[in-house]
């Protein structure tokens, strides 16, 4: 079947068999390849992307159901030569050995620090606990994504004085 | 604390920065390309068919219908390959545990694989295959495949290491004894005597990535491998034996890899895609499902152990016996002569100073998969059993384990219990770190234990072959044939740029292909940074002295009269006061009139990789209702012999430490009577998750190794080792009660408590 729908801001279309999922599809039909499968079965995340803004593994999704809606996966996540702060920082803080696992907590990590700009350690441990790392010991990619809050907050209070000043 | 003086002595300019590793955005955004994640025009889909049973003999295999099925382009069975039955018996096991030969003999065993156009059709195909299946008894359990009346898997099968040849076949493949002294003189003279016995289960090294490859081989004998692996060049010699290709005309080109930890250490099924691509003339791409991974590829033993240790009334271990039985699946182990229960008993009294000590190995075969190496392969097992004991022994003398351990620690001059006498070591230092650190003060509450723990691997050199080239505009490209799989680019180039003298920016480190280099051994042994890093320095040192000739060349005097100092090029004699230094970029920029390209080359076998110890303390709190253990504060205290980038330094010892904790709490292969694995998955083969650890504090010593230029010592695989006993320990101070099955699910210390009568 032939579906249309936003990847990443840009319009896509493909097509695929019915009971394709939406991890197949993105992965064989539209070649984003950041996007990774570990089990096929939504017990370890590397499929992490979010449909209309909302987490979820692609591999427990059809590839039909994207019509309309709008998938942002790892690919988009950097703006031209600048990566966003949760990259970067998973890179200075070694957050990643293997890398395998680090687009699905990229994007774990980017949904939880939209709902929750300022989240405790166990805030982050248990939004995270959908994504599996087998390398790290989880250690250096909590101390990344603490950071990255950190430094998302500051960011949005200039952006927010910035609007005041304007006004 | 802890740290060799004589250490100091040696000024580094680079190494021991923290530096970003050059893989970093490509990981980050995407782009980096993983096993899976390559595809060739043309390319087939590859699938197997696999045994549902744990023992069968295979009656009938018949293909005829799934040949037919339009789209299939390859078909291939036991018959296509070739029969090494009487050939060379490491690659009899290899080829067979990559498709069954007239017996499955477990659940998961390959007896068929398809290539057709998409997955649909090669899913289609499989269900056109019949199989029938004359199902024989089997059995799953280390200690019941050593009953004389257990199904024998095997019979070509005889006990090796035995003084005599053994009448009758048998599943035990081998017997391995290691030590010195009179064992039964020490316990003699023993004033306390502790005897425990232990077991451990099966678990897997649960990389994240499904092993994954496309394979090209075509009729004229050349072929191609786009493979996730630790070590291509043995992919690329086995995958060409078992099929009767020339090593040099398969290339091999190794993918990102997304966690290895020992299980893509070895062939699985790319022998297969390669066979199928041949048959069908077409590329083969072959990704393993989750449950495949579990079924098929390369868990770690199930153990069981009994060890006896004698002390003096003083606390002096006065002598150590320890009886090691693993299981390595279906097939004999993976380096011949060093089975994996061999492996165990040389460990498992590494750690101590023992006048009188003996261990023996008893590697046996059983209807799983074909066991794998996992980290340290074999070691935490007997360290479970060695460290627990340890602690039981200390209780008995009345000394704290720390001032047990310490009493008894290994150091150097010591006769190691496997043998060899030992250089400068780390375990006392790493002990005398524990008894610093302020984790060792922190007040424990009701139902909370502490734990700490010893472990101990060899770390190993093995063959490498690395190149040096210098671009013209001073840049450096270092191409080495270790797989890198944490960040050792990183640690490579700094390698280079110390050596050079030049900043770490300027050097990119590529992993060459089998096309490219000489024959590197695989990434395992924590060897990576240890052996492609000493390679690296030797090239460096060849290439500058061509750098130094080719400054030779450009200032027109003898080559004799120029030294090389901070990345330049100096004369050495006063008489050339007006010659200025070269830089390496300067010398790059004229290496065209000059003699052409600048590089250095070595090859090599660096010995000697330096052994490694670590202690680490834990402590957990158990909920008696439950009996679910949570991990309040962890410790990993560890010897780097020189930590080149401590980051990844410290990431190795806290991924070891979170890997052995779900070892200890959670992870098992759970058969059930049908000998079928019953948990082949994430969901109910559960690895920790980010909500089941704290923070694990981590603390490198030093202590440089002899034996390479900038000290290094392995580091990666140390880390999994003490978790077990670390945990068993602390839940057992917590409980009140010794917990010898491994992993301590709630099952285990509900059911060990109630029989303590709690």
């Amino acid at each position: 079947m032939l579906v249309s729908t936003t990847i990443n801001g840009d319009v896509v279309e493909f097509a695929c068999p019915p009971e394709e999922t939406l991890l197949t599809a993105l992965r064989d039909r539209v070649g984003l390849t950041g996007v990774k499968e570990g089990c096929g079965t939504g017990d370890c995340g590397a499929c992490s992307v979010t449909l209309d803004g909302r987490l979820v593994c692609s591999c427990l999704v059809l590839g039909a159901e994207a019509q309309g809606r709008e998938i942002a996966t790892v690919e988009g996540l950097a703006e031209g030569e600048k990566l966003h702060p949760l990259q970067q920082n998973f890179i200075d803080h070694a957050a990643l050995q293997c890398g395998i696992c680090t687009p699905g907590f990229l994007m774990a990590a980017k949904a939880l620090l939209e709902r929750n700009p300022n989240p405790t350690e166990t805030e982050i441990r248990y939004a995270l606990a959908g994504n599996l790392c087998r390398c790290t010991g989880y250690d250096k990619i909590v101390h990344a994504v603490q950071a990255s809050a950190k430094e998302l907050r500051q960011l949005d209070k200039k952006k927010q004085r910035r609007k005041k000043s304007k006004k | 604390m802890g740290n060799d003086p004589s250490f100091t002595n040696q000024k580094f300019k680079v190494i021991g920065s923290r530096v970003q590793r050059p893989d970093g955005v490509d990981k980050v955004t995407g782009r980096a390309r993983y096993g899976a994640d390559h595809n060739a025009p043309g390319q087939l889909v590859g699938l197997f068919l696999r045994s549902p049973h744990a023992h069968a003999r295979i009656t009938r295999l018949d293909t005829a219908r799934a040949e037919k099925l339009s789209g299939v382009k390859a078909v291939i069975t036991s018959d296509d390959l070739p029969d090494l039955t009487n050939g060379d018996a490491t690659a009899y096991t290899i080829l067979e545990n990559c498709m069954a030969r007239g017996r499955a003999l477990y659940d998961g065993h390959a007896v068929a694989a398809v290539a057709a156009v998409d997955e649909q059709t090669a899913k289609k195909a499989l269900k056109l295959i019949k199989v029938t299946y004359e199902v024989l008894p089997h059995v799953t359990d280390v200690d019941e495949a050593m009953k004389p009346d257990a199904p024998v898997l095997h019979d070509h099968i005889y006990t090796a290491g035995l003084p005599r040849k053994p009448r009758k076949p048998s599943n035990v493949y081998n017997v391995a004894e290691f030590g010195h002294g009179d064992v039964d003189k020490g316990f003699a003279q023993a004033d306390v005597i502790v005897e425990q016995s232990y077991k451990t289960e099966q678990t897997h090294q649960g990389y994240i990535e499904p092993h994954a490859c496309v394979a090209s081989a075509s009729p004229d004998g050349t072929g191609e491998l786009w493979v996730t692996t630790q070590g291509h060049f043995h992919y690329r010699s086995v995958c060409a034996t078992l099929l009767g290709m020339d090593i040099a005309k398969l290339k091999v080109t190794s993918s990102e890899i997304g966690g290895g930890f020992g299980g893509k250490t070895h062939v699985w099924m790319e022998p297969i895609a390669l066979a199928l691509s041949r048959k069908a003339n077409r590329p083969v791409k072959v990704v393993m499902s989750r449950e495949e991974v579990f079924r098929a590829s390369g868990p770690t033993s199930s153990t069981s152990i009994d060890v006896k240790i004698g002390a003096k009334k003083d606390g002096r271990i006065i002598a150590a016996f320890a009886a090691l039985r693993y299981q390595g699946g279906a097939f004999p182990g993976y380096i011949p002569g060093m089975p994996w229960a061999a492996i165990g008993a040389m460990t498992a009294f590494t750690s101590y100073k023992l006048p009188n000590v003996k261990s023996v190995g008893y590697d046996v075969v059983v209807n799983r998969p074909k066991v794998a190496a996992y980290r340290a392969p074999s070691a935490p097992m007997a360290s479970f059993a060695v460290e627990s004991t340890i602690d039981m022994v200390a209780a008995k003398v009345g000394m704290k384990p720390l001032d047990f351990r310490i009493m008894n620690a290994a150091k150097k001059g010591t006769r190691s219990s496997f043998g060899p006498v030992y250089g400068p070591i780390g375990i006392g230092a790493t002990l005398e770190a524990v008894k610093d650190h302020p984790h060792m003060r922190a007040k424990l509450k009701k139902n909370q234990g502490r734990g700490i723990a010893c472990g101990f691997w060899f770390n190993f050199g093995g063959q490498t072959c690395t190149d040096i080239n210098i671009a013209t505009d001073g840049t450096v490209t270092v191409t080495v044939g270790t797989i890198d799989v944490g960040g050792a680019r990183a640690s490579l180039s700094l390698i280079a740029a110390e050596e050079l003298g030049v900043p770490y920016e300027q050097v990119k480190a590529h992993i060459g292909d089998t096309g490219s280099l000489g024959h590197n051994d695989t990434t395992e042994g924590s060897r990576g940074t240890f052996s492609s890093g000493m390679a690296i320095i030797f090239a460096a040192r060849q290439a500058i002295d061509v750098l130094r000739e080719r400054a030779a060349i450009m200032w027109e005097i003898p080559v004799e009269d120029v030294i090389w100092e901070d990345g330049h090029a100096r004369p050495r004699l006063k008489k050339y006061k007006k010659l200025k230094p070269l830089s390496l970029a300067a010398i790059a920029a004229a290496s065209p009139t000059t003699g052409g390209p600048i590089a250095g080359h070595n090859e090599s076998v660096p010995d000697n990789a330096g052994v490694s110890f670590a202690s680490h303390i834990c402590d957990v709190e158990v909920d008696p209702e439950t009996g679910a253990t949570r991990i309040l504060r962890y410790t990993v205290v560890q010897d780097a012999g020189k930590a080149i980038h401590p980051t990844y330094v410290e990431g190795q010892m806290q991924g070891g430490a979170a890997q052995g904790i779900g070892w200890a709490l959670n992870e098992e292969y759970i058969y059930g009577e049908d000998g079928r694995l019953q948990n082949p998955g994430f969901l109910d083969y559960r690895i920790p998750v980010c909500s089941d650890l704290p923070f694990i504090d981590t603390q490198i010593l030093e202590i440089p190794n002899p034996n390479h230029p900038y000290g290094i010592r392995g580091v990666g695989e140390t880390s999994i080792v003490p978790p077990l006993a670390a945990i068993g320990n602390a839940i057992s101070n917590a409980v009140g009660v010794r917990m010898n099955h491994v992993p301590m699910s709630p099952p285990r210390i509900l059911k060990a408590i109630e029989e303590a009568g709690g």
